[in-house]
């Protein structure tokens, strides 16, 4: 390892590691514009120059490795000089538009300019202007600002996967653009605003709605899917105005999706702000204690076996285990599930629905399999991660189904179910890969768990690889794929129904009452059920509802949601519910205090420390316990792999305008047969 | 430079001819399975040459499709260089050197010409679309000034008729011969060479 000196403190650094991360870990901050750890290194900015002992001229530190005895100075006034002449260089044809760029208070120029900016300009010729590009629905760009850092291009090129992004020209005509300035066409595209360390890149929905330092920041998680990125929520007043990642190695490292990023309008539109009653096919606003008391008799006058509930995809851990209390305490049945389709769950054992290999796995597995799963619509972040590994250990990913471009190269087989019944029996040569790899992953989708004979192919993928040794003490092969926020909390917190099929007894009409919280996923004819609709948006669900009790968005509550890792973590309340909803928690709890003269839990500690003793019973339980499973028969049949419109999977989203926008963006391309 | 933005009209297709596609496949397999990509700057010169001296869009497609590589790279490629024309520029691509050596000896006459005959401005079409001029930076045949090139070939020594004559003789679509108009054998000294005259072939 190589030892140097910075600012005469001695530091040693791993093999290969730049100058520049030698400075920061003596403790000398550098200013830079093009370097970025998570890019390749371009060192075109030559703002991070630095003096070293022996060399006549600056050296760009970014780009320099740091080697054995250099002595490198930070603070010298040569340094500083030279930094003083890159920046006024920069500001030579950047525009000083400062006032009514979007980027102002987080703009790295700005900021740097403060220390290094020149307070006069001698540039007497004309600045240079560039025309603004189209980069399609999220990304405004004002060209003008560029200073050719090129870490949008890296990013696109590297991270996202799809190289739309280039400079061309050159010289002082040197333009980004994307090719002929078509949209650009990745789920992590709004990243190189942030990226961009100036403001020609800025975002498209949130143009000049507020300043950073108006802002109120939330640390918080999304929960547009199951990876549960961590976000920052940024608020004005109660309106949520943009959602920007959060720096989390082990889950987004940096990035976020577009949805992730831009549903965030759709927490104002199509909002249940207040309760409604359906009285002759039309909603009238009710109080809530209207609608409690209508709630209780009509729980008072069914018979208990005919009510039933159903959890949504976006609720959080809080709501579901009230729910689920109030089913088992206060109406004394069992009549509850979290599943909106007949999918295959074993949760006799918890790797039977997690993610087990874990999203940092990735890269240190050899094989990946995809059945099932088209990991760029449903796990965006995820999808990023296996092109992390392809490009970084170039490993081999094999698909069941041709899933399109997933942005890394793919051996795809012909998706039948009788493909996967060879394979894991052990009899091609897929298998013996699976067999000579020493980490491989096989990453089932949810697509396959809803298939007839999920069960039997579930075991016998699980059977394989515990037969081959693949379960080992540091590494777990099987991997499921969940799409939504909330399913794996939802599993483990037991909110399923084994007994009896509770979708075929609502198709058929069986029930009398019909408790949904955030479920609008449910495919069923509307008889002369009694839908209590508990939400927050005005989606499929409010509108066969007879009764609505207005809840809270992720983004105005606390809950604890779990990723398909099975990682727990908190979303903090940003904002507040409109109008007279509540959070979720507290509108059961407060139902269940009208029913019964009394309240489930005291307050949300009470309702928080219940939750988690029950999850550590549970899964003691599951390492005692083991049940007998139900196997379905083998059956040959195609795989389909049904992903939900991404940009509509959940009501959020639908509700969102930009969404509309991304969708349609894609759809003009396609039907213009320019893509390719 | 105003020949490296593509042009508004732009063909549907492109494809390398016979003989295109034998010399581009000749340069690919120069380099090594997986860097084929390489090769990027000789196709998109001998799609310039197929294509009447210009590259449409159709043609960095194809060559991006040829080679296996995104769009944009090779249209990064063909806008940085300036020797890649992006929109026409006819059958006779004419480019008079206008820098010090040439411009002493009068390149000013070779323009005018250039003027009266081609187009009124740089980078324009003729009225029957075979030929275009611009002025470029030197050529590297000071010797021989003035000068212009056309196509691949230098004509040097020239003077404003000596110009015409050859203008006339292209949009006639002769080719007319390269080389000194002045009568000089590559940029020996007129009237026979003063020094060296007792080694032969000096």
């Amino acid at each position: 390892m190589p030892k140097l000196k910075v600012n005469d403190i001695e530091v040693e650094v791993e093999e290969g590691l730049t100058v520049l991360q030698a400075c920061e870990k003596a403790g000398a901050e550098i200013p830079r514009f093009c370097y970025h750890e998570k890019l390749s290194i371009a060192g075109n900015c030559r703002m991070c120059l630095v003096e070293m002992e022996k060399s006549p001229k600056p050296i760009a530190s970014c780009a320099m490795p740091a080697a054995e005895g250099m002595n490198i100075k930070t603070n010298t006034p040569f340094v500083e000089k030279a930094r003083k002449g890159v920046m006024e260089f920069l500001l030579a044809n950047h525009p000083l538009d400062c006032p009514v760029c979007d980027q102002g208070g987080e703009c790295d120029l700005q900021d740097q300019s403060m220390f290094y900016g020149v307070d006069k300009s001698r540039f007497k010729e004309n600045k240079r202007a560039v025309p603004e590009k189209y980069m399609g629905p999220l990304i405004k760009t004002q060209m003008t600002r560029c200073i050719h850092c090129t870490r949008c291009v890296r990013f696109a090129t590297e991270v996202a996967g799809v190289s739309e992004l280039g400079a061309i020209g050159r010289g002082e005509d040197m333009q980004i653009t994307t090719y002929l300035e078509q949209s650009m066409q990745s789920e992590l595209s709004a990243n190189v605003i942030d990226l961009c360390p100036v403001g020609a890149l800025t975002s498209k929905p949130y143009v000049f709605e507020a300043r950073p330092w108006e802002l109120k920041k939330t640390e918080t998680v999304d929960v547009m899917d199951a990876v549960g990125s961590n976000v920052r929520v940024d608020t004005y007043d109660w309106e949520v105005k943009r959602v920007l990642p959060l720096i989390n190695e082990d889950i987004n490292e940096e990035w976020i999706s577009d949805k992730t990023r831009y549903a965030c309008d759709g927490l104002s539109n199509q909002r249940l702000d207040t309760p409604f009653i359906k009285y002759n096919g039309k909603f009238e606003k009710a109080s809530w204690s209207e609608v409690f008391k209508i709630i209780k008799s009509k729980f008072e006058n069914s018979s208990k076996d005919k009510v039933c509930g159903f959890v949504g995809d976006l609720t959080n851990m809080e709501t579901g285990y009230i729910f689920k209390e109030f089913f088992d305490r206060t109406l004394n049945n069992n009549n509850y599930d979290s599943r909106s389709d007949n999918r295959f769950l074993d949760n006799s054992e918890r790797e039977n629905y997690i993610f087990n290999s874990s999203i940092n796995g990735i890269e240190d597995a050899d094989l990946i399999f995809l059945i099932g799963a088209n990991p760029r619509y449903e796990a965006t972040i995820l999808n990023a991660r296996i092109r992390k590994a392809f490009v970084n250990n170039n490993t081999k990913v094999i698909s069941l189904n041709d899933l399109g471009d997933l942005t890394y190269p793919y051996k795809n087989l012909d998706g039948q179910t009788q493909t996967i019944k060879t394979i894991f029996e052990g009899s091609e040569e897929i298998s013996k890969e699976i067999i000579r790899a020493t980490k491989p992953m096989i990453i089932i989708g949810e697509s396959l768990l809803k298939l007839n004979s999920a069960g039997h192919l579930f075991n016998l993928i699980k059977n394989f690889l515990k037969k081959n040794n693949k379960f080992t003490d540091d590494w777990n092969p099987l991997n499921i794929l969940s799409c939504d926020a909330s399913t794996v909390g939802n599993f483990d917190l037991g909110i399923l129904n084994s007994e009896k099929n509770l979708l075929e007894e609502l198709k058929s009409n069986k029930f009398e009452i019909v408790y949904l919280v955030g479920q609008d996923n449910l495919e069923f004819n509307k008889k002369d059920e009694f839908v209590i609709y508990q939400g927050s948006h005005g989606d499929k669900g409010a509108e066969i509802a007879d009764i609505i009790l207005p809840g809270s968005a992720y983004t105005e509550q606390d809950g604890y949601f779990t990723n398909l890792e099975g990682k727990i973590q908190k979303a903090y309340k940003a904002s507040y519910p409109p109008g007279e909803a509540k959070e979720d928690w507290q509108i059961i709890n407060e139902l269940a205090e009208v029913m019964n003269n009394r309240k489930l839990f005291n307050d949300k500690e009470e309702l928080e420390s219940s939750m988690f003793n029950y999850i550590k019973l549970q899964q003691e339980k599951q390492i005692t316990e083991n049940k007998v499973q139900m196997i379905s028969d083998f059956m040959n049949e195609k795989l389909n792999i049904r992903i939900k419109d991404y940009y509509f999977s959940n009501v959020i989203a639908r509700s969102s305008k930009t969404m509309i926008e991304c969708n349609d963006s894609k759809l003009n391309i396609k039907s213009t047969g320019t893509e390719g | 430079m105003s020949l490296r933005r593509p042009a508004k009209n732009q063909p549907e297709t492109f494809e390398f001819s016979s003989s295109s596609m034998e010399e581009a496949n000749k340069i690919v397999s120069n380099y090594p399975e997986g860097k084929q990509q390489s090769a990027v700057m000789t196709l998109l010169y001998i799609a310039q040459k197929q294509n009447n001296n210009w590259i449409p869009l159709a043609a960095m497609k194809y060559i991006a499709k040829f080679l296996d590589m995104p769009y944009i790279k090779v249209y990064e490629v063909a806008t940085f260089y300036t020797m890649y024309n992006l929109s026409p520029v006819g059958k006779y691509f004419v480019q008079v050197c206008t820098t010090t050596p040439c411009m002493i000896r009068g390149a000013n006459k070779l323009v005018e010409a250039c003027r009266e005959k081609i187009s009124d401005k740089e980078n324009e079409l003729s009225n029957d679309k075979s030929c275009s001029w611009m002025e470029v930076e030197c050529l590297g045949a000071c010797v021989n000034a003035p000068m212009m090139q056309i196509n691949d070939n230098y004509y040097e020594d020239l003077d404003k008729e000596k110009t015409l004559e050859i203008f006339d003789k292209i949009l006639k679509g002769e080719d007319p011969k390269p080389g000194s108009y002045r009568g000089r054998l590559n940029t020996e000294p007129e009237n026979n060479r003063k020094t060296l005259m007792d080694i032969k072939n000096a």
